[in-house]
């Protein structure tokens, strides 16, 4: 009953606090007052609702906090699916098997020859999941909270739009090209900045970000300003340039490739030497280092590799859009990556792909929700940090089995 | 006994400032191989933050740490980073267990191991041969080290979910684990009962006689200290106030002194 | 040399950099208790525009007009702010108190899209002409080209403000409750200060700061839009890290110094840059001297 009584309050509460802002709209060009009272109602009503959820789950993770205290070690443990995954290596090799032959015939099921809109849609949203698991590299494993990630993207996509105008350089020699050079620039912007604490640091590669925008924004005879620069090469197909849909299907096979190389990749950093350091260094600085570990070389290596991603992957942006301008690369679009990384649980790759993924389909799909999509971002980013703060899908450590006996996939095979 | 072997650690003169504090006046501190060494003092004396400038996580004001590792080298190694001086062959453990908390207890320790292994980003994407015997090595090294801390069966629990000694002894076969030839330890005992410290005694005289290493301990249980050390030294305000044997120590009246006069204030 | 030039570039370097200084203390009081960087905090300041626009458009529609209406805008904007300020601290961050580093200042930046996005659907995502409520002073048509009538009174209050807060802190319970926790939590819980209400009246204090910049920029630069928080917050971050963190007149030093050298650099070398300076001058502060120009170096405990 005081959960009701709080409800009702706190809804009263936000029905004043929402007041100015929801209710009156002053229309400057009729110079007239629109009253919207009926947003009253909703307001309360919403805001007692989502209180007595709140309260709920406050005291649930409160219970839970207290239950872990006391046995750290519950017996019967619930087996999710990302838990059953990592446990098992013949379903995990059969789940791939089913995701790689769906992801493979996605193409061919979802177009015709006119309309292929499914497929650059897919084709988005693949890069998309790309970033995310760049980022993951810097801030799920390394705990390197970089709020300017986006602008190594930007750093990609230009360099393939440059190289392709100025010296005709194709996308084959660009791709790695533009990885390359977004690599260096992490390289040299990391290497003053690292040493700073993560908070300074989050907003120094928010500084970043925002100069590169800005840079870009106005250094029209560099990087064609504002406009940004048109009639960027589509990838060619051993020479020849495909038309219609089978060249979106052909972009939609090269990220897919990129993808799977990104989880192969990634998956084997995450299990070994380095990837373990880059954890260490997210759990703790201090003895992480006191271990030996080189902190600034880590630190770097995370920081680089995570660029290099990016600019990997901005070439195949630039690519497929053939235009690209500054308003790609906002501070908003680092901040959806990093929901990506934060609503899939940092660290943990599977959940990352799936995160990204619904971020980036759902508002494609579901035109209302487009509207709303930003707003949304902001509020699971908040409620994720203090209801889940592992993510979606928990990263699950892999369990080292201790084998002497030599074998033709030794080490990196039988976890995860 | 001591006196005839190598000289591992000399330091001379360590002086830290926090600001107008002075956490260390000037101490001095000799170790040699196969000694186990007491650091002892009442609370607030300087003795962690004589750890931390030994390990290198603060730079001392003034003095000098001069370290000779078993291959006849020997250097000083004021201002070096932490990393540097783990490698050399220093290991600590933290008095506020400092574990990675979402890792297992077999990858913490298994950190221990990356100073001593040379695997590169190529090398682990590639996952050439050297790549997974060199992992393979890290695995069993690391189990094995478990199993002397008596950690194995929990090998592959989170380190957040282990109990407090259980943490202690995790801390120590992480810093065994990059091979030290100098460990330092904390306060090992604090937060123990009477069994678990009586283990842990035993714990540290094997690992002394087994990996061949001297020892450096922090310590508040007098009975492990007078247990288990060669030598003792005893700081006070920042100063050493006195130095010697367990028995020495025992009769000294300024330690006598010390350990009353906080008895007195607490 | 153009001393004109020069002395205007000034001025308007001063006044910028006194409304960096309003945001920039709300920043470094949260920061200096509960060490983290409150991202929202230019939507705070952002809300507070925004709802002086609204209070000021009801009353000039009903035919009020002049300083009168600043002023009951700026005291409604002041009591929202201070409610939104509290509120946001009540979800987004309490629930975070013993949470990893890193988790909420996340929140912060979910907080800081979800207010501007907020402000976006509701309101408008464009321009709104904020309306001239400062008049035109007589006794300063002389010096008009080198301070405006709006540039005093935002000096006058800013300073006005200042000493409010000062007193507040040197001399009244909350204040002393704030420098004891500030220094030192678990010893001011201990001696029975409520740390929770500590914390509540900081962000308080700090959103009215926030909502007193909101308004002024509002009147001086003509308009306003649900965007202006992120770029004016970042900007007052960097104000506070330059001066020092967590250090009050810090802050101040901090505001000055970058509206002056913004406006010096946007003057002299390019205005398309301006934003430009501010990052590049955050950066050289943090990695040459992280601890401000008034700050202390300490060194973390082990
Ligand atoms: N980073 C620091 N900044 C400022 N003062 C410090 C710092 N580290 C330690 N001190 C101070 O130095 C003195 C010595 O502290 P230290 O931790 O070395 O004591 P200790 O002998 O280890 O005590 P205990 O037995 O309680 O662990 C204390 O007064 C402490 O407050
Ligand atoms: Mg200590």
């Amino acid at each position: 009953m005081t959960h009701f009584k709080k409800s009702l309050g706190i809804g009263l509460w936000f029905m004043f606090l929402t007041f100015p802002l929801m209710v009156v709209r002053v229309n400057t060009i009729d110079n007239v007052i629109e009253w919207r009272w009926s947003n009253v109602v909703w307001v309360g009503a919403c805001a007692a609702a989502i209180a007595w959820l709140w309260q709920f789950s406050i005291e649930r993770r409160a219970a839970r906090h207290a239950a872990a205290l006391a046995d750290p070690h519950p017996q019967a443990k619930r087996h999710t699916l990302a838990q059953r995954l990592s446990d098992d290596p013949a379903l995990t090799r059969r789940a791939l098997i089913v995701a790689g032959l769906l992801a493979v015939v996605f193409p061919w099921v979802t177009s015709t020859t006119q309309n292929f809109y499914h497929i650059n849609v897919m084709v988005s949203a693949l890069i998309f999941v790309v970033l995310g698991l760049g980022l993951n590299i810097t801030v799920g494993l390394a705990g390197l909270l970089d709020l300017g990630y986006i602008a190594f993207f930007a750093v990609g996509a230009y360099t393939y739009a440059l190289l392709g105008q100025h010296l005709a350089l194709g996308f084959w020699i660009c791709l790695p090209l533009g990885g390359l050079v977004s690599m260096l620039f992490g390289l040299v912007l990391g290497f003053p900045i690292l040493r700073l604490r993560g908070d300074y640091l989050a907003i120094v590669t928010l500084g970043f970000g925002s100069i590169t925008k800005i840079i870009l924004e106005n250094w029209d005879t560099a990087f064609g300003g504002a406009a940004g620069i048109a009639g960027i090469a589509r990838p060619e197909f051993f020479g020849m340039t495909l038309e219609g849909r089978m060249q979106s299907v052909y972009t939609y096979y090269i990220v897919l490739a990129l993808v799977a190389a990104t989880i192969f990749i990634v998956t084997r950093l995450k299990n070994s030497r380095i990837g373990r350091a880059w954890m260490a260094l997210r759990e703790d600085e201090i003895a992480c280092e006191a271990m030996g570990v080189d902190m600034a070389r880590t630190k770097l290596s995370a920081y680089a590799l995570g660029a290099f991603w990016a600019g990997l992957v901005g070439v195949v942006f630039a690519a497929h859009n053939t235009f690209i301008n500054p308003d790609s690369f906002t501070f908003m679009d680092s901040a959806m990556v990093l929901a990506m990384v934060v609503l899939g649980g940092m660290g943990s790759i599977l959940g990352v792909i799936i995160a990204a993924l619904t971020l980036k389909l759902l508002p494609e799909y579901l035109r209302a929700f487009a509207e709303y999509r930003m707003l949304v971002f902001g509020a699971v980013m908040v409620l994720m940090m203090i209801f889940r703060p592992q993510g979606l899908i928990n990263d699950m450590r892999r369990k080292y089995e201790l084998d002497t006996a030599d074998d033709a996939d030794g080490g990196d095979d039988n976890g995860k | 006994m001591a006196n005839e072997r190598r000289k591992l650690l000399e330091v001379s003169g360590l002086t830290m400032d926090f600001g107008g504090l002075r956490a260390i006046d000037s101490v001095g501190l000799d170790i040699h191989a196969g000694e186990i060494v007491a650091l002892i003092g009442p609370n607030g004396a300087g003795k962690t933050t004589f750890f931390n400038c030994v390990t290198g996580i603060y730079t001392p004001t003034a003095g000098d740490i001069v370290i000779a590792p078993p291959d006849g080298s020997s250097r000083r190694i004021n201002g070096l980073k932490p990393n540097a001086i783990t490698s050399l062959g220093m290991a600590r453990t933290f008095q506020n267990i400092r574990l990675f908390p979402a890792m297992t207890v077999l990858e913490n320790v298994m950190i221990g191991r990356h100073c001593r292994t040379r695997s590169s980003i190529l090398d682990v994407i590639v996952g050439g041969a050297r790549t997974r015997r060199e992992e393979r090595e890290t695995v069993a090294t690391s189990y094995r080290l478990l199993e002397k801390v008596g950690l194995a069966d929990l090998a592959g629990e989170y380190a957040r979910n282990l109990s407090y000694g259980a943490q202690r002894r995790l801390e120590i076969a992480r810093a065994l684990a990059t091979e030290p030839f100098l460990l330092l330890l904390d306060e090992p005992a604090a937060g123990m009962n009477p069994q678990e410290t009586l283990e842990l005694e035993a714990l540290i005289a094997r690992i002394r006689t087994d990996n061949e290493l001297a020892i450096l301990l922090i310590e508040h249980d007098m009975k492990l200290v007078m247990n288990i050390s060669d030598r003792i030294t005893v700081m006070e305000y920042g100063k050493k106030i006195a130095e010697g044997t367990p028995r020495e120590i025992k009769e000294n009246p300024k330690v006598i002194e010390a350990y009353l006069g906080e008895e007195a204030h607490a | 040399m153009d001393y004109q030039y020069l002395l205007e570039l000034f001025c308007g370097g001063v006044v910028k950099g006194s409304l960096y200084a309003l945001i920039a203390l709300g920043y470094t009081m949260v920061y200096g208790i509960i060490q983290l960087i409150n991202f929202a905090h230019g939507e705070i300041y952002m809300i507070g525009a925004f709802v002086a626009f609204i209070v000021a458009g009801i009353l000039t529609f009903s035919g009020y007009s002049g300083l009168s209406v600043l002023l009951l805008a700026a005291i409604v904007s002041v009591l929202y702010v201070a409610a939104y300020g509290f509120t946001l601290e009540k979800i987004a961050y309490r629930p975070l108190r013993h949470a990893p580093r890193l988790s909420p200042l996340i929140s912060a930046i979910g907080a800081s899209i979800f207010l501007t996005n907020y402000v976006q659907l509701v309101q408008t995502p464009d321009f709104l002409p904020f309306p001239e409520l400062i008049p035109e002073f007589e006794f300063m048509a002389d010096i008009s080209s080198l301070l405006s009538s709006a540039d005093l009174v935002i000096l006058v209050v800013t300073a006005l403000t200042m000493i409010a807060l000062t007193v507040l802190i040197k001399f009244t319970r909350i204040g002393k409750a704030m420098r004891a926790t500030q220094q030192d939590m678990i010893m001011a819980r201990l001696v029975g200060i409520n740390v929770d209400r500590v914390i509540s009246w900081t962000f308080i204090i700090g959103s009215i700061l926030a909502a007193i910049a909101g308004v002024l920029i509002g009147s001086r630069s003509g308009q306003i839009n649900a965007a202006i928080g992120f770029m004016a917050g970042i900007k007052a971050f960097t104000a506070a890290v330059l001066g020092g963190i967590g250090n009050i007149p810090g802050a101040v030093l901090g505001g000055l110094l970058l509206g002056i050298a913004e406006t010096f650099g946007a003057g002299y070398i390019s205005s398309a840059y301006e934003d430009v300076f501010a990052f590049a001058l955050l950066v050289i502060v943090l990695t040459l001297r992280p601890a401000g120009l008034l700050g202390k170096a300490t060194k973390q405990k082990v």
